[in-house]
């Protein structure tokens, strides 16, 4: 069994001050799929490019088949047989080109004759395709194929490296259920060849369907290996989300009138439709791992995207935006996850960032702004937002990640609405700056809808009257945030709850 | 190690205008013709046009965009215009009213090209520059347009520019002295006052620098991203047509080799601009400085009887300079 497996020792990395990794132990054993979770920063895709020679690690060693191994790039990761296949997809083939030069890229770039013969290099690349299961053309433009069969080009030319480890991330985030079902066999063929497999993801249904064992990883380290049959996929989600969470004093007050109605909406072709209503005077989040539904849920109210089917009431009326700028017409406002790149503008002071989305009202005749009003607003929410800088001029890139993060929020929080959504709040922020943040949704939060969603579950009982949960695209559980059950939040959210069975 | 650092700041913030006025001061000395009120006019005379294309592609700049056709617009311009009223016989106020809507035309194909078509900027407007340039010279078969041409049929031109439109290029309004500054500095002063409040003071160039600066956010702030694209595009190719219009009226002729320089030109002057008042980013008056600091250095070096050819290489110049001002010393302590 140890044969052909890569051995993990004390793995350390750090970009800066900031450490990555701290002391990584693991072993991928040669025919099993190893699955690994973590939430995002947790150090996943930095363990997987230390492995596939993108970045060297600080300390520790890694094994491949018994023998010492560092990679210097990626070049010498996948000569000495491990391949990796990134959740980009296209990262993995060349549109441009047709499928046999993909498969036989890695022996093109390795050099040979000037002059390529076509007839063989079609016969060859037939023989790498037929390996795997793949029935192409290996004629045609890898630009006029489905992602699936892109990927599986991907694939089929890493495997005719003979790989010893197969590493696959995130791979069907952006597939069908009957493509990713086609990967899996693929998967399990593999397997049982004996090549050791390390699949990173997040669908409960994938690691269901495919895990020998699961790795759960937490701030760098390790915190949990399962590999006893059944495997306990609620106890990989609590040792990847970890274990302490907080009390809080959440006082839930009366709900108020519906302001948001959902019926029969449904998110993908293959989910299940869900109804939810959000009241006045309410916060509800929404808990669920990445690409469990939320943010698409969040897209299609604020007009980023249009449901598969049923209806969305906002007041009563129907509710179709068909851009954000009609959202935030109609009332609903988003501050969007990742502010970095969807709410920070760089260039711009505090002030230019917190009036952005109402520049309208701050303005005059000819649009003129009116820089009185601008200030106004501005110094107002920095003090309830209780945002850390010198005056409302400073530039947004002079703040840290949570003032930051409290000017991004502020800026929704200054106008009226009847839903507020907010993906990821607490997102890069501080302990301090999520206390002040979750307050400040909290006391604002009586004339209007508001929406959380978090990944963290301690996020949403800090900040919550109800929490929601999500799973494979539907709503899965709904809890009164007091004296949850943790456990079975925990394993709704892992998609291994009761409610998965009852809920319609 | 902080005054070092301050020194720096004030450097990036004033270098350029300081070294502006100590230009004008050694020319001043040297020739003290250049310190005449004929001399500053000539200058702003000799920008004007170029200054006026600047602004336009400014806007475009602005929200990270860029249009290389604005030199084709206004040689495209300068040729309707005289089509239209020497060929046609038509009038000045058709002439220059067709003028606008063509630009206009230009520049909304422009951005849907960019925004509906998703063609990168500076492919779209570079083919949109070579489509333009084959274009003029098709109604007169690759001729210029004067008075008594021999057209395509036989017949000859008849029309000719009318005095009204003409004067769009010479007249002179009494300015200290009489029949001193002509209109086309005029309009330059007058469209970069525009471009500077619109883009500084109104929503809407709020909104535009938001865009350049991060479209994505600015899209979920609720922003029309597209259609702000696309009215930057309207706005460059409306302000080149205004160039074509005041070169024609200067010109008095359709000549189809005129305005070769101007893309150039205007291009160097909204990205030195980039340097004024350390701002690193496209802004309407450093444009306007940026278009003035060329005709400065210019019209001093040709009075100090630098030859003609090396103008091109005094422009280029600048602009290196201006772009290490703005990139390598600005990003150091700017955003690092």
């Amino acid at each position: 069994m140890a044969n052909g497996a890569v051995t993990i020792r004390g793995l350390t990395k750090a970009f800066g001050r900031n450490t990555v990794l701290r002391g990584v132990d693991l072993d991928l054993p040669a025919g099993r799929v190893t699955v690994l979770m973590g939430a995002n920063g947790a150090g996943k895709s930095t363990l997987v490019k230390v492995l596939c020679g993108v970045h060297g690690a600080d300390a520790g060693e890694v094994l491949l088949a018994g023998a010492p191994f560092a990679p210097a790039s990626p070049a010498q990761a996948l000569r000495a047989g491990i391949v990796t296949v990134h959740q980009n997809i296209n990262d993995g083939v060349v549109p441009d080109l047709d499928v046999a030069s993909n498969l036989l890229l890695d022996s093109l770039a390795e050099g040979g004759a000037v002059f390529l013969n076509t007839r063989r290099m079609r016969a060859e690349a037939r023989q790498i395709a037929a390996a795997v299961g793949l029935e192409i053309d290996v004629g045609r433009p890898v630009a006029g194929l489905s992602l699936a069969d892109r990927q599986l080009v991907a694939i089929a030319r890493a495997m005719a490296q003979k790989p010893k480890l197969l590493i696959l991330d995130e791979p069907t985030s952006s597939l069908s259920m009957a493509e990713a079902e086609r990967l899996f066999t693929l998967i399990e063929r593999l397997r049982d060849d004996g090549v050791a497999i390390l699949y990173i993801s997040h669908r409960m249904s994938d690691i269901r369907r495919l895990a020998d064992r699961i790795v759960s990883m937490r701030d760098g380290q390790i915190a949990g290996l399962f590999e006893d049959q059944p495997l306990d996929y609620a106890g990989a989600v609590r040792a990847m989300l970890g274990q302490e969470i907080a009390e809080m004093d959440i006082a839930i007050p009366a709900p108020g009138a519906p302001v948001l109605e959902l019926r029969g909406l449904q998110l993908r072709p293959e989910a299940r439709p869900f109804d939810l209503t959000l009241h006045e005077n309410e916060v509800v989040a929404i808990a669920g791992l990445v690409g469990s539904g939320k943010t698409a849920l969040a897209g299609v109210l604020f007009g980023l995207a249009r449901p598969v089917a049923g209806e969305v009431m906002l007041d009563g009326r129907p509710h179709r935006p068909a851009n954000p700028g009609a959202a935030v017409a109609a009332g609903v406002f988003m501050a969007a996850k990742d502010r970095r790149s969807n709410a920070v503008i760089p260039d711009f002071d505090i002030q230019r960032n917190l009036s952005l989305p109402f520049t309208r009202r701050h303005s005059g005749t000819f649009a003129l702004m009116r820089g009185r009003s601008e200030r106004a607003t501005a110094d107002a929410t920095i003090a309830t937002m209780g945002v850390v800088c010198q005056g409302p001029r400073d530039s947004i890139l002079t703040l840290s990640g949570g003032n930051q993060q409290k000017v991004v929020v502020g800026r929704w929080l200054a106008e009226a609405s009847r839903l507020l959504i907010l993906d990821e709040p607490f997102q890069g922020v501080d302990i301090r700056a999520r206390r002040d943040i979750g307050r400040r949704i909290r006391e604002s939060a009586g004339n209007r809808a508001t929406l959380v969603l978090c990944t963290e579950l301690d996020e949403a009982l800090e900040v919550a009257d109800r929490i929601l949960v999500m799973s494979e695209h539907t709503i899965i559980g709904e809890h009164r945030n007091e004296n949850i059950d943790l456990a079975e939040l925990t394993a709704e959210v892992a998609g291994t709850g009761p409610a998965m069975e009852k809920t319609a | 190690m902080k005054s070092a650092s301050s020194f720096t700041a004030l450097a990036i913030r004033y270098g350029f205008l300081v070294l502006m006025a100590a230009l004008i001061v050694v020319f001043s000395i040297a020739k003290p013709a250049f310190m005449t009120p004929q001399s500053a006019v000539f200058i702003l005379q000799s920008v004007a046009i170029t200054g006026i294309l600047a602004l336009g592609v400014t806007a475009t700049l602005v929200v990270d965009g860029f249009d290389l056709s604005i030199g084709s617009v206004a040689t495209s311009a300068l040729m309707l215009s005289a089509y239209v009223q020497v060929v046609w016989g038509l009038g000045a106020f058709v002439a220059v009213a067709l003028c606008l809507a063509m630009g206009a035309a230009v520049g909304l194909i422009n951005g849907l090209l960019i925004v509906k078509g998703r063609i990168p900027d500076l492919l779209a407007t570079l083919g949109m520059m070579f489509l333009l340039i084959g274009l003029q010279r098709i109604p007169t078969e690759g001729n210029s347009i004067s008075t008594g041409m021999v057209l395509k049929d036989g017949s000859t031109a008849t029309g000719t520019f009318s005095p009204n439109f003409l004067m769009l290029g010479r007249y002179r309004i009494d300015f200290v002295l009489p029949d001193l500054v002509p209109l086309s500095v005029v309009f330059l002063v007058i469209i970069a006052a525009l471009m500077w409040v619109f883009l500084e003071r109104t929503r809407h160039g709020r909104v535009m620098y938001a865009i350049g600066s991060n479209a994505q956010a600015a899209a979920l702030a609720g922003i029309n991203v597209n259609r702000y694209r696309i009215l930057a595009y309207v706005i460059s190719g409306v302000t080149a047509s205004i160039g074509g219009i005041l070169l024609a009226a200067r010109l008095g002729r359709g000549d189809v080799g005129s305005g070769n320089n101007l893309l150039l030109d205007a291009v160097g002057a909204a990205l030195i601009g980039y340097a004024v008042l350390g701002a690193a980013r496209p802004n309407a008056f450093g444009t306007a400085i940026g278009a003035l600091f060329v005709g400065v250095l210019l019209q001093g070096l040709t009075m100090l009887n630098a030859p003609y050819y090396t103008q091109d290489f005094i422009k280029g110049a600048v602009l290196v300079v201006a772009l290490v001002f703005t990139f390598a010393l600005s990003g150091r302590i700017g955003r690092g």
